[in-house]
């Protein structure tokens, strides 16, 4: 491993000016993303910003009935939080969905938005990766890439975001809570992941230096009824090969709103905006919900080895919407 | 064996260490001025080194050496080409260990390694196995000594005149062994003499071939391995960390530790290779067997021939009068592959049974009946009877215990919600072998004996085990013995390894006790020690050739998701007559561990090899998926009381690598009863299934 220096910050204010003032300096949470890219050269940053003590680490109720969660909230924390549990089960869920018990009580809800893809090219600096090596190609795009996007990709980078809390938030409509030199502000979580374009290596909208402080979810009462569902190759441990986050709020049998976002098919979350417009104002069948998973897909690009994507999205689509609308006629 | 150590249950003699941490793994020695090795890997395929520069990485701090071609120490070029490292120039596979940077820390090492600057002049490479490749050959015999083809009667005619025939051909892809603790070693020399701690699972071969090596008396190498963190046949023979920490200690003058990486796992170490298996079954109307065909291909590496014996469990397995195997090799620009758990009969197994069971389905007879019915007291391979065959009883026990008799037999009959719930059968089996070994005896005039044999335990509780027989040859309560293995200085013993490990060494073991009883005055113990020595040699040597085999029936149930093909093991059973056992607690973990591994070839494991790079992309556990726990939701494995004089003394056939024989036959053939389609390649994933128009 390359040697660094470690600093501890005093206050989010300190810890900002540090990294705005280190061209290669990175902040350290959880870790459990960060560290194993270090171990394997993929990140070589000269100071890690330890954000861990920073008083990042509480679930706030808000008065408006939305809730703030602080960026350093473990994962298995929030999971287990009674609010998330009761108000936004999709979210619950998504995080229970993640990685392994070990890892959910480490990682945190600022590094899980930040976590790097899993594709293989990118994490083996013998192998061409735009997004690690900006020039260096995409061994990707004619490799091996099962587990990579279907929407959205350029010729640069087919990468997909493996977060599955992100794809929960992004069917909430969160906020995320932003520190960078220029002081706080706001990015609806839509916002804060780019498509990779011709510059992969940029994978949020945030400046050089910016820090998550937190999360922030709107009141959502719709949210009570919602569900994750996530399809993987093994019962556990195991990235997305497809992952949705739904709400579902159905006037009689009309949907009277609907939040649908997918996992493991885009280089960020990919909130299915289009599918939804297809759901909204219509009564709800299985069959709708095929037709707006496939309005969705319909400019998918599936690459060689991961066309079985499109079926399986359309599937869990499907399933997800079939199983919220039983619970709201039960 | 009288006083009943042997068939009882006991914890591992080493568990509580184990548990607590405190059991010393080969890297975890104190040691003075101890260094780290980092193994550098070459980034191209094929093609020769023109410069290493190694300027940076000595100037990095805490950098002592970069040992490489140019500068390391000489080896003797020796059998095993594979293990002629740092010696020349020649690249033969990506990931071919091309350097060892030595520092005063890990991480020191870790970023020399990544600082040392390697040119090459890189050729073409050819990395992946199909069945036309131009390079396909017949090698001359197959591991470890068989004939590559075989043929009796005559199969074309056979095959033809039959009114049921199956002809089918099942791929497997590499499947990496993939040790909790990876290939390590602490390396030290003093005084020209080597010690080495490795992880390995045979010490003494291993002081051999560095012996041969580094060309030193045996006397002269030392090689302690007390405990091991697992090792599937990718440990059997000295590999390349052991040699690497050896050259790099010799070369800075200082103990050296390496253990390799995760990734580093993924081909240096061996792997097992894929196959491409066509079998073809031809049989009666009733389903007996009239003709068998079955051809494996498989590949090596440009350095030396390894020949997976694929085929050779379709030899004895099932009788009919046309019968033909064949085996085809290509040299791949790749590492060499190498055992792991049941080579041969593992993949061979997965395309019999699944082809048996594409039989019973073209028949339209239950599959357990069908292997009943084309069962066969003698070895069609050998023409002699086996020495002992419970096939039959294993598959009528399983089938029995898992309910198998409330089947219906067609595909897609039983559903679950959105699962589609099948399931499948399989027979397996596996050779019971022993090699010759040597163990001492020895008995204090407190009444208490110590026996020493090199025993390796990679895991599998051979400690205990060999404890246990120890006792009941001198006719005393276990407490009273202690047992000293793990040190090429004691006894020699053969690798734990090909399922021979328990029957050889309990061989001697039994021998030097009941030599040493022959020394010991009537009822009581010595004034002095007394020791005995057993060397087995002659007497394996001299044992008839004989069929003997352990027998096996597994079965499972799936559920396959009819929408998402996601598949899902409901449970798994299986029952087995592998002769004595010895620890029924250690034995149960030998099976359920083989089974499970089963269910991860059949499911999960899976290496992606990219040819434009030669290697396999997904080289860490995150992408390279084995089974897990969650996978695991039910798993009991049972045997037979079985007695079979013409084995060994202790009457053991060796558990190790049976569980893993047919098990992943057995899920694929229960994916085939949910769904009704036929996955011939593996692992069955739900990118498969998923959007198949007969499954939904």
């Amino acid at each position: 491993m390359r040697p660094f220096r470690y600093h501890r910050p005093a206050d989010v204010a300190e810890a900002v000016a540090v990294l705005g003032a280190e061209p290669q300096a990175a902040y350290l949470a959880g870790g459990t993303n960060l560290v194993d890219l270090m171990k394997l050269g993929v990140q070589r940053p000269d100071v890690l910003v330890d954000v861990n003590r920073l008083p990042l680490d509480t679930v706030q109720e808000l008065p408006d009935g939305g809730l703030r969660i602080g960026a350093t909230v473990r994962n298995s924390d929030l999971a287990a939080h009674p609010v998330v549990r009761r108000d936004y089960p999709v979210l619950a869920r998504a995080l229970l969905a993640a990685a392994s018990g070990q890892l959910r009580n480490l990682a945190t809800t600022g590094g899980n938005l930040l976590q790097r893809t899993r594709c293989v090219y990118f994490q083996d600096t013998g192998k061409a990766c735009n997004k690690r090596d900006p020039g260096s190609g995409c061994a990707a795009l004619h490799g091996q890439n099962r587990d990579l996007a279907v929407l959205d990709w350029s010729e640069q980078c087919v990468a997909t975001h493996p977060s599955d809390l992100a794809v929960a938030l992004a069917a909430l409509d969160a906020v995320v809570e932003v520190h960078d030199t220029d002081g706080a502000r706001d990015v609806p979580l839509a916002a804060l992941h780019r498509s990779p374009g011709t510059q992969p290596e940029r994978e949020t909208t945030l400046a050089r230096g910016a820090l998550i402080t937190a999360v922030r979810l709107p009141a959502l009462p719709a949210a009570r009824r919602s569900a994750y569902l996530k399809v993987r190759d093994r019962a556990s441990f195991a990235f997305a090969a497809g992952s949705v986050a739904a709400v579902l709020d159905l006037d009689g049998e009309v949907v009277r709103d609907v939040r649908l976002a997918y996992g493991a098919v885009a280089h960020r979350p990919w909130r299915a905006y289009r599918a939804e417009e297809e759901l909204r104002g219509r009564p709800f069948s299985p069959e709708l919900a095929a037709a707006a998973a496939d309005a969705e897909l319909a400019e998918a690009r599936p690459l060689r080895h991961n066309g079985f994507k499109l079926p399986l999205t359309r599937a869990i689509t499907v399933r997800v919407l079939t199983e919220l609308a039983a619970r709201a006629a039960s | 064996m009288s006083a009943g150590a042997v068939g009882r249950a006991y914890p591992r003699l080493e568990g509580r260490e184990k548990v607590t941490g405190t059991a010393r793994y080969a890297v975890e020695y104190p040691v003075d001025g101890v260094t780290y090795g980092w193994a550098v890997p070459s980034a191209v395929v094929r093609g020769r080194i023109t410069r290493v520069d190694p300027a940076q990485a000595l100037a990095s701090p805490g950098v002592l050496a970069v040992v490489h071609h140019g500068n390391a120490p000489r080896l003797a070029p020796g059998p095993e080409p594979d293990l002629w490292l740092l010696q020349e120039p020649t690249v033969h596979y990506r990931g071919q260990f091309i350097a060892v940077v030595v520092a005063t820390s890990l991480e020191a090492a870790r970023e020399g390694a990544r600082l040392v600057r390697i040119d090459y002049d890189a050729g073409p490479h050819s990395t992946v196995l199909t069945d036309d490749h131009p390079g396909l050959y017949k090698p001359d015999h197959i591991n470890p000594s068989y004939p590559t083809d075989t043929a009796e009667g005559d199969f074309d005619a056979g095959y033809a005149a039959a009114p049921v025939r199956v002809d089918v051909t099942y791929r497997t892809p590499a499947y990496h062994n993939n040790p909790m603790e990876p290939h390590a070693t602490t390396a030290q020399w003093h005084d020209g003499r080597l010690l080495v701690h490795d992880s390995n699972q045979g010490a003494s071969s291993v002081r051999a071939t560095l012996a041969e090596l580094f060309e030193l008396p045996r006397e002269s190498v030392r090689v302690v391995t007390q405990h091991v963190g697992g090792g599937f046949g990718s440990k059997g023979y000295a590999k390349a960390a052991v040699v690497l920490a050896a050259l790099a200690a010799r070369h800075v003058d200082r103990p050296v530790r390496l253990a390799l990486t995760r990734q580093q796992l993924f081909g240096p170490i061996g792997y097992r290779t894929p196959t491409i298996q066509r079998v073809r079954l031809a049989a009666d109307a009733d389903g007996r067997l009239t003709a068998i065909c079955h051809d494996a291909i498989s590949q090596t590496s440009t350095m030396r021939e390894f020949a997976e014996q694929t085929a050779v469990y379709t030899r004895s397995m099932y009788a009919a009068p046309h019968r033909r195997t064949t085996h085809r090799l290509v040299r791949l620009d790749v590492p060499t592959p190498f055992w792991m758990r049941a080579p041969g009969e593992c993949p061979g197994a997965y395309a019999l049974e699944s082809a048996m069971d594409e039989l019973a389905v073209a028949v339209g007879i239950d599959p357990v009946e069908l292997r009943i019915r084309n069962d066969t007291e003698v070895d069609p391979d050998q023409g002699r009877p086996f020495t002992s065959r419970n096939l039959v009883a294993c598959l009528r026990e399983g089938a029995q215990r898992f309910g198998w008799a409330d089947r219906d037999p067609a595909p897609r009959s039983r559903r679950d919600g959105h699962w589609l719930v099948g399931s499948g059968v399989a027979g397996s089996s596996y050779p019971a072998r022993a090699r010759p070994c040597s163990a001492t005896a020895t008995a204090r005039p407190d009444g208490s004996f110590l026996v020493r044999i090199n025993v390796t335990d990679i895991g599998t509780g051979a400690r205990t085990a060999m404890w246990q027989v120890a006792a009941d040859a001198l006719g005393v309560p276990p407490e009273r013995v202690a047992i000293s293995i793990g040190d090429s200085d004691l006894p020699t013993a053969p690798v734990a390894g090909g399922s021979m490990g328990t029957a050889s060494w309990s061989w001697a073991v039994i021998r030097a006790c009941q030599a040493l009883r022959g020394k010991l005055p009537e009822g009581g113990s010595p004034d002095r020690d007394v020791s005995a020595e057993a060397d087995t040699s002659d007497e394996v040597g001299g044992q008839p050739t004989l069929p003997r085999y352990a027998y096996g029936a597994q079965f499972a149930e799936v559920r396959v998701d009819a929408t998402t093909g996601e598949v899902r093991l409901n449970r798994m059973l299986g029952v087995f007559a592998a002769g004595q056992v010895v620890n029924p607690t250690t034995a149960r973990s030998q099976l359920i561990g083989g089974m499970t591994m089963g269910l991860s070839m059949a499911l999960h494991e899976e290496g992606v090899l990219d040819e434009r790079y030669g290697d396999w992309v997904n080289h860490d556990l995150a992408t390279y998926h084995i089974t897990g726990c969650a996978d695991v939701e039910s798993i009991e494995a049972y045997w037979l009381d079985e007695r079979d004089g013409e084995l060994n003394p202790a009457g053991v056939k060796g558990i190790g690598e049976i569980g893993i024989v047919g098990a992943a036959a057995a899920i694929a053939n229960a994916v085939h009863h949910a769904t009704g389609v036929r996955i011939r390649d593996l692992p069955i994933r739900l990118d498969k299934l998923v959007g198949v128009s007969e499954l939904a």
